[in-house]
């Protein structure tokens, strides 16, 4: 495909900061994306759901239940507001933080919680550790732990769907630590000279780790960089559920209509560690993390609701209890399940089982079938 | 039957992939007006259009990259990389992305895919146009690995390659692209994989070896002839998946066994091989298992023909597997 050139955006969008709530819960009301108010109480929900559900899931990781969990406290406007622009048929390319994305467009919970157990409810049979999750249903590609690398993979499924004539979106999500990687810098590069329909989304959440964006790049800002790929570059305050639907909903419909690519820097606060196996006291200060508990995206939509009246503290109750049940019960169900077959080690190798692998099985099936588990195994 | 060289064998299999199956594609650098810096892709881009036929940006990671987005989305796309010593950048989208998806995903997720690109030296091009780095992949569990000798099987490997289910990386003898003929059968020729070929029977030795390196081996065992050793030639097309049988019965029919090949030779490919021999012929072993291979060094550029394995220095291993 020869490159077609498009002008820089006009504005500075990619310096400013993309903000329809205020801090009182009182909106913008030029950039307010006018939601209906049922849409605007789902949004509400399932930022709840997700504060809940890593809340439980974080709790099972506590009690070794699973062996390893990254929680998306803080961020659930950037991973829900977004999330919610997605058509059933679009294609998600998820980093760490994006599970939540997978649940909102109807990933069943126990195929989720099945992963993070990686028992026979797993899709895939206990084949990763926890948090990466793929689901075929919903074009949720399985998360890679080397950073950045799903970009370049994104704008490829892009362009398939461009040639294949279909009105299909990628979203591509990544952090700020990601936007260091070579391959950052490729699939926006790739992204900018082919403009297939994707969005790319970096949730600048302040922290790769134990590195501060700061340290991460001399940029003044990382939406800015888009300017270099030739595509617009949007910064949106990710703590703003309609701040984050309103841009991401904008870059979806551009690149539906053939108008190509959109970066948007989301930028949020992970006021977690980095996963269950982080110890952020180690490397910021508890008063940075309590600035930004003031900035709580949940809060913040809250407010918004209750003061247009389209939710009350009784039904705020309700939809907790009504939510906690959910995760009991399909964490009962999840947990239930066996652990996954031993065949299991040598299946999704390549689509058939190659000889040689059937005999190393065979090596020790003897020793599992007497013990029930391999010499080796670990409690996890 | 047309008699082609390797590189049209390469372009006419491009050529039949693409017009049979709309969603065969190809990307690469400098692929698509110029046709390949060697011309494997000539032709594809008049015939098929720019939207199948694309040249990429300068980025290894960004070609594979994109190629796993389009198989992922239901795409059979055919990447090339310029040279094998330029396919470092993309390693971590090989053997972590497309190498894994399948298994990432229990099944949900697959990969096909051809990465083409031209390996070997013979040709002058010093460390960066020159290396068979074949084991890296090989090591790499989730990627099939395979290697024409000659035109038809290039052609019929290719076709196999691009109708797999699965992750192919498809190493091209570039020292033989123009130098070696043959005949190539038209239309959907498929040589399966896992399965080795007799390039020369020969009852008293056996030199393993597959890609360039089969007429090094050829042009030995007609030196060990001219002694009087009738010296089989196995080309074992297809490193993954291996065909083991051959191998083991090859190994045993004869009880000598040479292993030749261009890589250097720790943990080179030959070391597998050899260890398969011990582990399933060792009865029927006559002679140590030789390896003659390149050095463990960088590939070099003025004394290359001393580092690559040539029919003299195969020759003298095929003697003292014969005289032991």
């Amino acid at each position: 495909m020869a490159p077609r050139r498009h002008a820089t955006p006009a504005g500075e969008a990619d310096l400013g900061l993309l903000r329809v709530l205020r801090d009182d819960g009182s909106s913008d009301r030029s950039l307010d994306p006018h939601l209906p108010p049922e849409r605007c109480v789902e949004l509400h929900r399932r930022m709840l759901f997700l504060r809940e559900f890593d809340r439980k899931m974080l709790g099972l990781q506590r009690q070794g239940r699973i062996a390893f969990y990254g929680a998306s406290l803080g961020q659930e406007a950037a991973v829900v507001g977004s999330a919610a622009c997605a058509l059933p048929g679009d294609w998600v390319f998820p980093a760490l933080r994006e599970g939540g994305a997978a649940l909102l467009r109807g990933m069943p919970l126990r195929t989720y919680i099945g992963q993070l157990y990686g028992n026979s409810a797993d899709e895939s049979l206990g084949h990763q550790q926890p948090m990466h999750f793929s689901w075929r249903a919903g074009n949720h590609v399985s998360l890679s732990s080397p950073i950045g690398t799903q970009i370049p993979q994104a704008v490829g499924a892009a362009m398939a769907a461009r040639l294949r004539g279909d009105r299909t979106v990628v979203l591509a999500y990544m952090g700020d630590g990601a936007t260091s990687e070579g391959d950052f810098h490729v699939g926006m590069n790739f992204a900018g000279v082919f403009r297939p329909p994707v969005v790319l989304l970096c949730q600048n959440n302040g922290w790769a780790i134990s590195v501060p964006v700061s340290a991460q790049t001399a940029s003044e800002t990382i939406a800015v960089k888009a300017r270099a790929y030739g595509m617009p570059g949007i910064r949106v305050d990710g703590n703003d559920v309609l701040a984050v639907f309103a841009a991401v909903s904008a870059a979806v419909e551009r690149a539906r209509s053939g108008g190509g690519p959109t970066f948007l820097e989301l930028l949020t606060y992970r006021r977690l560690g980095h996963s269950s196996s982080d110890d952020p006291s180690r490397y910021r200060e508890e008063g940075e993390v309590k600035e930004w508990e003031r900035k709580d995206p949940v809060d913040r939509f809250r407010k918004y609701l209750l003061r247009r009246r389209l939710w009350s503290a009784r039904q705020e109750e309700k939809a907790l209890a009504e939510i906690g049940a959910e995760i009991q019960a399909a964490v009962r169900e999840a947990e239930a399940a066996p652990e996954p077959p031993l065949e299991s080690l040598v299946r999704h190798v390549y689509a058939e089982v190659p000889a040689p692998l059937e005999a190393q099985l065979d090596e020790v099936r003897p020793a599992f079938r007497a013990g029930g588990k391999a010499e080796g195994a670990f409690p996890l | 039957m047309a008699v082609m060289t390797v590189l049209q064998a390469v372009n006419d299999a491009l050529h039949h992939a693409m017009g049979a199956d709309r969603d065969v594609v190809v990307l690469g650098e400098d692929i698509a007006e110029l046709g390949g810096v060697f011309r494997a892709t000539d032709g594809l881009l008049a015939k098929h259009g720019p939207e199948r036929v694309m040249n990429t940006p300068l980025a290894e990671s960004g070609i594979i990259g994109t190629a796993i987005g389009m198989a992922l989305y239901g795409l059979k796309p055919v990447p090339e990389i310029q040279f094998l010593d330029f396919i470092y950048p993309a390693f971590d989208q090989i053997v972590s992305e497309a190498a894994k998806m399948r298994y990432r995903s229990g099944g949900q997720f697959t990969c096909p895919m051809v990465i083409r690109t031209p390996y070997g030296g013979g040709i002058r091009g010093g460390h960066y146009h020159s290396q068979s780095s074949e084991t890296y992949f090989i090591h790499t569990p989730g990627l099939k690995v395979v290697v024409p000798s000659n035109p038809a099987d290039t052609k019929g490997l290719l076709l196999e390659a691009i109708a797999d289910p699965d992750p192919v990386v498809f190493l091209e003898p570039k020292a033989i692209y123009r130098t070696v003929k043959g005949e190539v059968p038209e239309g959907d020729h498929r040589v399966p994989f896992g399965k080795a070929a007799v390039a020369r029977e020969g009852a008293d030795a056996v030199v393993l070896c597959w890609g360039a390196m089969v007429h090094t081996a050829l042009k030995a065992a007609a030196l060990a002839e001219e002694q009087g050793w009738q010296v089989e030639v196995l080309d074992l097309r297809s490193l993954v998946p291996l065909d083991e049988e051959a191998v083991v019965e090859a190994a045993k029919r004869s009880g000598r066994v040479v292993i030749l090949h261009e890589a250097p030779r720790t943990n080179g490919f030959g070391g597998e091989l050899a260890a398969l021999v011990a582990e399933r012929a060792f009865e029927w072993l006559r002679a140590p298992v030789l390896r003659v291979t390149g050095f463990d060094t960088p590939f070099p550029y003025t004394l290359e023909h001393i580092y690559m394995p040539d029919a003299k220095r195969t020759f003298k291993a095929i003697e003292r597997v014969m005289t032991f």
